[in-house]
């Protein structure tokens, strides 16, 4: 059982041990309490200065990580892409290294291409934590995700998690895959062909296109945004069919466990992959999945910004 | 020097079914007969070699110089000294350039630079389409008679079927061999790695294999059509090894050659992003590898070369997906694949490799290289089998240190390459 943490970066899920992955959670789980107290407020990152650098749009990651930052009395400073050289035509590696000319202390890197936050931790003495990358991975997505399956349910080994959707391109279904794996849980993936490849397989998961004989088994559903500017190579022929073979309607809903927990990364498109129904009724572990957000990132920036150099 | 003496080397020479231990002679810097350097008054150059393979200057098919334009990532005089030191004395250069070699006039000044500056021979390739754009056919008659060997878009695939039969129709007339670089656009998309396990986990934009297949099938059914050689650049995958043997027992005259890497590597190489690892066509599956393998064994693939590509340290220290494609690979080729195809998986004997480095090219390209015979041009790379060295990028004559082959051990190397009876490099 590890008791310290020794990483400098949080990359992934796909990395880290299942003993650390727990020690991420119980973590958090101190880290919960501060957000029901009438201050807020502890000073564990006083006097480090976290840089939010988000060179793909983002609204709540960004101020989710924000929010965390500030609750351990960090100095935060957001970068986007608009707002960064990188649009001037400096490269990745060259703001970075303005940024830790500036001595940023943990750098949150969202970015579009798969791997650039390690790229960036090969180069860098900072702590970077990885917010999402292209199709690869979002970790503490991952984590909120495990620690609010583990808040409900108490633990995960033995669970049957399904994930509905657009998996091909989404790094949270890979986070929540190596990390349930890891811990024990059931997975199975399940959607359209195109956007499941069999390939998944050999990550340790059932991959599924029928999305009514899953249901009634699961004990966890996790449901990705349909992502409307990925259609362009006609990956399912349209919204209506999508809906009709794999969206969580309301009759769909009745399949489920009486105790099967409903979740999403947001932002839900309502009436597409769930029903408003669905998404505002009593599975629905939503809301919950935001509040533990901010409980994982500070245990998060906690962990890794005690390394940094 | 006039006369050179190479004494007691096992002289191999494929396409004169040599294979002896012999002294080889250079005159005027020619192969030459004994009896020509009979003159004891001469100035004659000994050179001992023992242990050492007397092989034909070997021919690279498919490297990038990168001139004109790009001369930050290699230039022709950078380049052909890592030929040099890779021991190959004849280089064809793609015509990726800028401006791009589909005139005669920037064939002339490729040709005119490398008289001047290049220590090998360097033999261009001109562009199939204008601008490499897949769009209008170059003047193809008018860069032949520039003087280019081949003709080929390399880094970029004609798409329109109609145009590239007509490109090899039109080759067929003027009597140059049209190379391709086969990649379906539809198919590979915005892909960058090998489309299998690794992309699955790393969430990297697939390269399926069918989209290199699909070309080589259309590559087949033209050179059939035409009648006319089509050869099929840097392969990769099983099932194009599977068409070409197939078509190549019919008497098509299709041919494919073969990279060190796509054999030395797999796609688990790219787990930790590392973006001398990405070249196009992607690193592939074992069973690939596998494949091609035994594609060399039986002779399907019947060329090997480096598709040597520098790119400069700033333009490969970028995110993954945005990285430009390729290694350079001249100063580790040979060596990597006599540790390979000789030494590691025995899949053929160093005549066969020599044979695939010097009269396999010659042949498709109708070069004047490629043998020992006497009156050829006096072109010879000493080789030691089995020498064993450690491969050091800062070592490397080429301007660009892209190699994923850094601290490599392997065995056999080139130790001296001789090109027109003068040695230009040495170990």
């Amino acid at each position: 059982m590890t008791t310290h943490w020794t990483r400098k970066d949080l990359l992934g899920l796909r990395e880290l041990s299942a003993d650390e992955i727990n020690f991420i959670l119980d973590t958090a789980d101190a880290f919960k309490q501060v957000g029901t107290r009438e201050i807020k407020k502890v000073p564990s990152l006083r006097g480090k200065t976290l840089v939010n650098f988000f060179v793909e749009p983002s609204t709540r990651t960004r101020t989710s990580f924000e929010l965390a930052a500030l609750r351990l009395s960090a100095d935060v400073i957001n970068i986007s892409a608009t707002t960064s050289s990188l649009t001037k035509g400096e490269t990745l590696k060259d703001t970075a290294r303005n940024l830790e000319a500036l001595h940023a202390d943990i750098l949150v890197l969202r970015h579009g291409s798969a791997g650039a936050p390690q790229f960036l931790a090969n180069q860098l003495k900072a702590s970077v934590i990885n917010a999402g990358d292209g199709a690869h991975e979002h970790p503490t997505q991952a984590l909120l995700d495990l620690y609010t399956i583990r808040e409900k349910r108490r633990q995960i080994a033995g669970l049957h998690v399904a994930i509905v959707g657009d998996i091909l391109f989404s790094r949270v279904a890979r986070s929540n895959i190596f990390g349930l794996v890891k811990l024990g849980a059931r997975v199975t993936l399940v959607g359209p062909s195109t956007l499941v490849p069999r390939e998944f397989e050999k990550l340790g998961v059932e991959v599924s296109h029928k999305v009514d004989e899953v249901l009634p088994k699961a004990d966890v559903v996790n449901l990705l945004r349909i992502q409307h500017e990925r259609q362009r190579r006609e990956y399912f022929p349209g919204i209506g069919e999508y809906i009709r073979f794999f969206g969580l309607t309301k009759e769909r809903a009745k399949l489920l466990k009486a105790d099967c927990l409903i979740m999403h990364p947001g932002p839900i498109n309502r009436g597409v992959e769930i029903d408003s129904e669905v998404a505002d009724g009593l599975h629905s572990v939503i809301l919950n999945q935001v509040t533990n957000g901010l409980a994982v990132r500070m245990a998060v920036l906690y962990l890794c910004g005690g390394i940094s150099a | 020097m006039n006369t050179t003496i190479i004494r007691n080397g096992h002289v191999i020479d494929p396409a004169n079914k040599r294979d002896e231990i012999a002294d080889l002679y250079i005159a005027k810097g020619r192969i030459a007969e004994k009896s020509e350097v009979r003159d004891p008054n001469s100035d004659v150059e000994e050179i001992d070699a023992k242990g050492l393979i007397v092989a034909p200057g070997l021919i690279d098919m498919h490297v990038h110089l990168r001139e004109p334009g790009f001369s930050h990532k290699e230039t022709i005089e950078s380049g052909a000294r890592a030929a040099a030191a890779g021991g190959f004395t004849t280089i064809v250069c793609m015509p990726n350039t800028s401006p791009v070699p589909d005139n005669s006039s920037t064939i002339a000044w490729i040709k005119d630079s490398a008289a001047r500056v290049a220590c090998v021979n360097v033999l261009p390739a001109g562009a199939i389409s204008k601008n490499l754009a897949g769009e209008e056919l170059a003047p193809i008659g008018s860069l032949a008679k520039a003087g280019v060997v081949a003709i080929t878009d390399d880094g970029h695939c004609i798409q329109n079927h109609e145009i590239m039969r007509r490109a090899v129709e039109y080759a067929r007339m003027v009597g140059v061999p049209v190379l391709d670089h086969c990649q379906d656009y539809s198919l590979v998309g915005n892909g960058v790695v090998h489309e299998g396990y690794w992309s699955t986990l790393l969430g990297l934009p697939g390269w399926p294999g069918a989209g290199e297949e699909a070309i080589v099938m259309r590559n087949i059914l033209l050179a059939e059509l035409c009648d006319h050689p089509i050869h099929c650049q840097h392969l990769t995958t099983a099932g194009s090894v599977r068409l070409l043997r197939e078509a190549r027992a019919r008497g098509v005259k299709i041919s494919g050659e073969i990279c060190p890497h796509h054999i030395a590597l797999t796609d688990e190489a790219i787990q930790n992003f590392d973006t001398n690892y990405k070249m196009n066509p992607p690193l592939r599956s074992q069973t690939d590898v596998d494949a091609l393998l035994d594609g060399i064994a039986d002779g399907t693939l019947s060329i090997l070369c480096s598709d040597h590509a520098p790119h400069a340290e700033f333009e490969k220290e970028v995110e993954f997906d945005v990285a430009p494609f390729g290694i350079i690979g001249l100063e580790t080729e040979l060596g990597l694949f006599i540790d390979l195809l000789v030494h590691k998986h025995a899949k053929i004997d160093i005549v066969r490799l020599i044979e695939m480095c010097t009269i396999e090219p010659a042949r498709l390209l109708k070069l004047d290289a490629g043998t020992l015979s006497p009156g050829a041009r006096a072109d010879v790379t000493l080789i030691d089998p089995a020498l064993k060295w450690t491969v050091s990028v800062d070592q490397f004559q080429s301007a660009s240190r892209n190699s994923p082959f850094n601290g490599w051990k392997l065995k056999g190397r080139a130790v001296r390459t001789i090109v027109g009876g003068k040695t230009v490099w040495k170990l």
